[in-house]
């Protein structure tokens, strides 16, 4: 084949920096997590929930929306559309810590329960998929309001079953509101895997059912995310209407640090996994296409562990919230 | 038959005649529609109820009536024929059940029985009764079962209280929880020795409230107070001669004889001036010495012992304080004394010689540290400083003191004191007014 | 000054504040063309259009849901449920987010929205159309809870709720909806959330309720007064948050108090009212503390007889007020 065909990323209209800040951001969640899940063994900090497998889905899709101007209800693993949108790792690591200065709910809640007012993430909670909705009542607001702004949402292949997934995917289909539903599908919830999970077995096969395109794309492929999120995101802004992603990821991690998946998974089936490590997918991409070498390799590794180093040293520092915080903001105070 | 306006929705209380489809004399049968009703949630049409005919149509169209309210008349088969009656509106009361049988109120909770035996007080009215020094055996229930209710202590205390009150409990701090702490509230009494057993022959008298209440306020003085007792002779020869001169002359003027408490009393008020300590209170972790000196005078009664205060006695002249005296035993023989007249009292004057004693040991008037009884005026004969003899009225002064507050020492000065003051009393040396 | 009753003074509160500020809007089942099952929005579809005067899907939690997402954006969303019967499927979006939204991001996120619901029965709506489900909610912090029981307070009360920049569930018993009409003023005015009305004075025993038994104490506090007892009658308005001031100044009054309300017993709002006079008024207490309640069933039956015996009534009011105050 002659090489006058574009570049996929090219094809798609990214420039190689915009490629290589993608792969920064991938990088980058995967060190936080790495070192999350050190401090959480480390006895250091009590709860990790962890989105490795899925950086390539949550960059890709990330990348799609206008940080600072679109509006974000994620889900827990979605430490890497956090830092997209513009969290920092100290954030990040003032919540892992729940110092008092986390910007999340000031060491309220536990970890990897996004929000970040200034950047449009709400705040999230523990009972799962209830972020739907609010993605779609945002969507419905702004467009009360005449705002053009795009709503993500995402929730994992299990919450897709719960109710207010299809109240939320009905709600936002009747009115063809700008909502992006996204499913990382990394085919277990905990420990229940995806064929005792979803009837039918796809999860973009409903979004026909609620009246909008329900698409499948490789969670591990940095580049199909981005061109469907990208295509989702100008359906959206021209009024067509919602979407649905369902991206089919990796989890190579256990659920959470409360959870131990060799439990339920043999250790060939993890090791099988980890070969589809999305990290390594796009690393391959990036050589093939000259746009990173092993110098460039070595000191983007070096910029974001010192992130991560400062990040860690700094939220360790800071202090837990005075006690009395538990009695603050139950209602509007003057 | 009675046709009625009937409930056609969930919370339609109301309906308006839109048409009537039948008129008088129509046959109708069963379920078929006789008229349309408009309410705010449905139009529907009114089924006539049998089969039969109309007799008459007790409403106009365009006009709106409560649900059950008389809308027609039929005559059904069977039924005796029936005038067309007048139109009788019946207004269905809003949310009320018309005319239910008052059912027991059976989800509320059983616990307002008739009390249990004996009195059963509720807190309301145990606060009342203590802040105000109340005895509820004095007063009578107009609750259930003769319950005292917190509006029958309430109106005690609008009225004065009770006579025969005894030193209330505002004399001791006023709260429950304070009462508690000091004991001073009606604290149970110790086991006593058990009571004697009358003779056939013996006359039982049963032991009034008054007299409970004077038992009760004995036994605590003695109980709590350690009674220590000294007394001293006083020549009143001087005071004696005074009352003589000036006595009718007062009597004129002031239509009240000239009695020699006042006398006492301003020696007692002016000596306590001078020993403010006498005019204190034990009150566990502290002696509270009384700004206000507040006479209790001793007044007995044909059946009882009653305890009035003249307050603030020290501004009162003699004359004011025969006054004050008088009105106030006055009072306590006719059973008039007010909560306010037997309260707040802060050292007790006995006029012991009033009934020819000669010296007495006078029980403590609690909370008060002391009390002073003043004995029989006799003619005695005495030594005097050249160890000359002559006769001279002498009068013993006794005085009982607490000794946790108070000392032989100061008690001694201010027996002395006293002492000096009635020996100087003479006539012209002192003003009545 | 206008003569309205209940649900004619929540329409026409709804009104003008959908007139005050462009960002009230209203959404719930059948609420748009058809101006809601009870007519609470009837007209508004007219005058606001469909967007602003929504018909949802049928979906408890999404409209309760997605009403959170849109106060999150800054609009003001009134959501109706149709029955109070049906606002368990929106529990969680109650419970778990919008009670704890601003609690949780320490004030950075915040729901002011409004969930309004016909709740109470004695209209022959069963087990299913009549139930009173305030007490699920009063126990969680960071929600407020409104009964109003006069359409003049139902104003004041519906339009402080709409302007609280915090979740308030507004609850109407739909006995009252048309049964109770009262002087509404045109102009603007609110009654602050959180304090309970006198609505009777008197000086023998006091009677502390909400909702449609307001009206059965007041209609038995007049019988009463020929027999030679004043009642005082106290309408709580507000149940979370309560209003301790008033229940302790109204029990103290007289010392003899009775709880009334339509839902069950036990573990009901007149347990903590109860439990605030035990801690605050205890030696001014004249007798046990009473409460008429509905009975502990799970809901209210259909068949006539039945449905009444578990309804309260004047006649069941004044024998416990009665009973009370000769006690």
């Amino acid at each position: 084949m002659e090489a006058t065909t574009k570049a996929r990323h090219e094809a798609l209209g990214l420039s190689r920096e915009q490629l290589l800040e993608m792969y920064y951001y991938m990088l980058l969640t995967r060190r936080i997590d790495e070192r999350l899940w050190l401090l959480q063994r480390g006895g250091k900090i009590p709860f990790v929930i962890s989105p490795q497998g899925a950086e390539a889905a949550q960059i890709g899709a990330a990348f799609a929306f206008r940080r600072k101007h679109d509006w974000f209800t994620p889900y827990y693993r979605d430490l890497g559309i956090n830092l997209v949108a513009g969290v920092t790792p100290r954030e990040i690591m003032l919540g892992a810590f729940a110092r008092g200065a986390d910007p999340a709910s000031g060491g309220k809640q536990m970890p990897s329960h996004w929000g970040n007012r200034p950047l449009n993430v709400v705040s999230g909670s523990s009972p799962v998929t209830t972020q739907l909705l609010h993605a779609v009542g945002i969507a419905q607001a702004a467009r009360m309001r005449g705002d053009d702004i795009v709503a993500y949402t995402c929730c994992g292949e299990g919450s897709s079953n719960q109710g207010d997934f299809h109240e939320a995917l009905n709600w936002a289909g009747v009115h063809k509101l700008p909502v992006i539903f996204m499913v990382q599908n990394n085919e277990y919830a905990i420990s229940v895997p995806l064929d005792r999970q979803v009837a039918g077995g796809s999860v973009a096969a409903r979004g026909k059912g609620y009246g909008m395109p329900g698409i499948e794309v490789d969670g591990t492929d940095l580049l199909a995310v981005y061109a469907a999120f990208k295509t989702a995101h100008e359906r959206a802004r021209s009024g067509q209407g919602p979407s649905l992603i369902e991206a089919k990821c990796v989890r190579i991690t256990s659920h959470s640090s409360d959870d131990d998946q060799r439990r339920y998974r043999s250790s060939e089936e993890i090791e099988a996994i980890k070969a589809k490590d999305p990290i390594l997918k796009a690393r391959a991409y990036l050589y093939e296409h000259g746009i990173l070498d092993e110098a460039q390799e070595k000191e983007l590794e070096a910029r974001v562990m010192a992130e991560v180093d400062d990040a860690t040293d700094y939220a360790e520092s800071q202090p837990y919230a005075v006690p009395e915080q538990t009695l603050r903001h139950v209602y509007k105070e003057d | 038959m009675e046709i009625k306006m009937p409930q056609l929705g969930e919370s339609v209380t109301e309906g308006t005649i839109g048409k009537w489809l039948v008129k008088p004399g129509d046959a109708v049968k069963k379920y078929q529609p006789i008229a349309e009703v408009i309410t705010d949630k449905v139009n529907a049409e009114i089924p006539a109820p049998a089969d039969g005919t109309i007799i008459s149509l007790a409403v106009e169209e365009g006009s709106t009536h409560s649900v059950g309210t008389l809308i027609a008349t039929m005559q059904t088969a069977g039924e005796a024929p029936v005038a067309a009656p007048a139109p009788a509106p019946t207004a269905a009361p809003v949310g009320a059940t018309v005319g239910a049988p008052a059912p027991t109120a059976r989800a509320s909770t059983a616990v307002l029985e008739r009390p249990a035996g004996g009195a059963r007080y509720s807190p309301a009215v145990m606060k009342l009764a203590q802040e105000h020094g109340l005895d509820l055996t004095r007063i009578s229930g107009s609750g259930l079962g003769g319950r005292i209710t917190r509006k029958d202590v309430e109106a005690v205390i609008a009225a004065g209280g009770a006579a025969t009150q005894a030193q209330p409990a505002a004399d001791c701090v006023g709260s429950m929880v304070a009462a508690q702490a000091e004991t001073a509230a009606p604290a149970p009494a110790p086991a006593p020795a058990p009571a004697p057993t009358p003779l056939a022959a013996d006359q039982v008298i049963p032991v009034d409230a008054v007299r409970r209440r004077i038992a009760e306020k004995m036994r605590q003085s003695k109980h709590e107070a350690p009674h220590a007792w000294t007394m001293m002779p006083v020549d009143v020869t001087g005071l004696v001669k005074l009352k003589e001169q000036v006595g009718e002359e007062f009597k004129r003027r002031e239509g009240i004889s000239l009695s020699f408490v006042p006398f006492f009393i301003k020696a007692v008020v002016e000596s306590l001036k001078e020993y403010p300590i006498i005019n204190s209170q034990w009150a566990g972790d502290s002696i509270i010495m009384k700004k206000e000196i507040n006479i209790s005078i001793a007044v007995a009664t044909e059946t009882a012992l009653a305890v009035p205060v003249i307050k603030q006695a020290d501004r009162l002249s003699i004359a004011g304080l025969n006054h004050a005296v008088a009105d106030l035993a006055g009072r306590a023989r006719a059973g008039k004394l007010t909560l306010d007249d037997i309260s707040g009292g802060t050292f007790t004057v006995n006029n012991t010689g009033y009934f020819g004693s000669f010296m007495s040991a006078p029980i403590i008037n609690h909370p008060q540290a002391a009390i002073l009884s003043f004995e029989a005026i006799t003619k005695t004969p005495v030594v005097l400083e050249n160890d000359a003899i002559a006769i001279r009225s002498i009068m013993n002064i006794c005085m009982s003191l607490d000794h946790r507050v108070l000392d032989g020492l100061v008690c001694g000065r201010f027996l002395q004191a006293v002492k000096a003051r009635l020996e100087s009393y003479q006539p012209g040396s002192i003003q009545l007014y | 000054m206008a003569v309205l009753n209940l649900v004619e003074a929540v329409r026409e509160t709804l009104r003008a504040e959908m007139r005050r500020d462009r960002d009230v809007w209203v959404v719930g089942e059948d609420v748009g063309k058809k101006g809601g099952v009870f007519g609470a929005t009837l007209g508004l579809f007219d005058e606001f259009g469909p967007e602003r005067v929504q018909d949802s899907p049928l979906t408890e939690s999404a409209i309760v849901g997605v009403g959170i997402g849109a106060a999150l954006y800054g609009t003001k969303p009134v959501c109706e449920i149709q029955f109070a019967d049906f606002i368990f499927p929106a529990f969680n979006q109650i419970i778990s987010e919008a009670a704890k939204m601003r609690y949780r991001s320490n004030g950075a996120w915040t729901v002011p929205m409004v969930i309004r619901a016909p709740f109470g029965g004695g209209v022959h709506g069963g087990l299913y159309h009549s139930q009173s489900v305030e007490q699920y909610f009063t126990n969680t912090a960071g929600l407020k809870v409104v009964v109003p029981s006069t359409p003049y307070d139902a104003k004041g009360l519906l339009a402080a709720a709409i302007r609280d920049p915090d979740p308030v569930l507004f609850f109407e018993h739909k006995g009252l909806y048309r049964a109770v009409k009262g002087e509404v003023p045109e102009t603007d005015y609110i009654i602050p959330i959180g304090k309970a009305d006198l609505k009777r004075d008197g000086s023998d025993i006091t009677v502390i309720t909400y909702g449609k038994t307001v009206h059965f104490c007041l209609e038995a506090a007049n019988q009463l007064a020929r027999e030679g007892y004043e009642a005082l009658v106290l309408d709580l308005r507000t149940l979370l948050p309560l209003d301790r001031e008033a229940i302790v100044a109204a029990a103290k009054k007289t010392g003899k108090v009775l709880i009334v309300h339509e839902a069950g017993k036990t573990h009901g709002i007149g347990a903590e009212v109860s439990a605030i006079i035990a801690e605050e008024c205890l030696f001014d207490l004249d007798a046990p503390v009473q409460r008429l309640c509905g009975p502990d069933v799970p809901a209210m039956p259909y068949a006539g007889p039945m449905e009444k015996f578990f309804m309260l009534s004047p006649e069941k009011c004044l024998e416990a007020m009665r009973t009370l105050a000769k006690f």
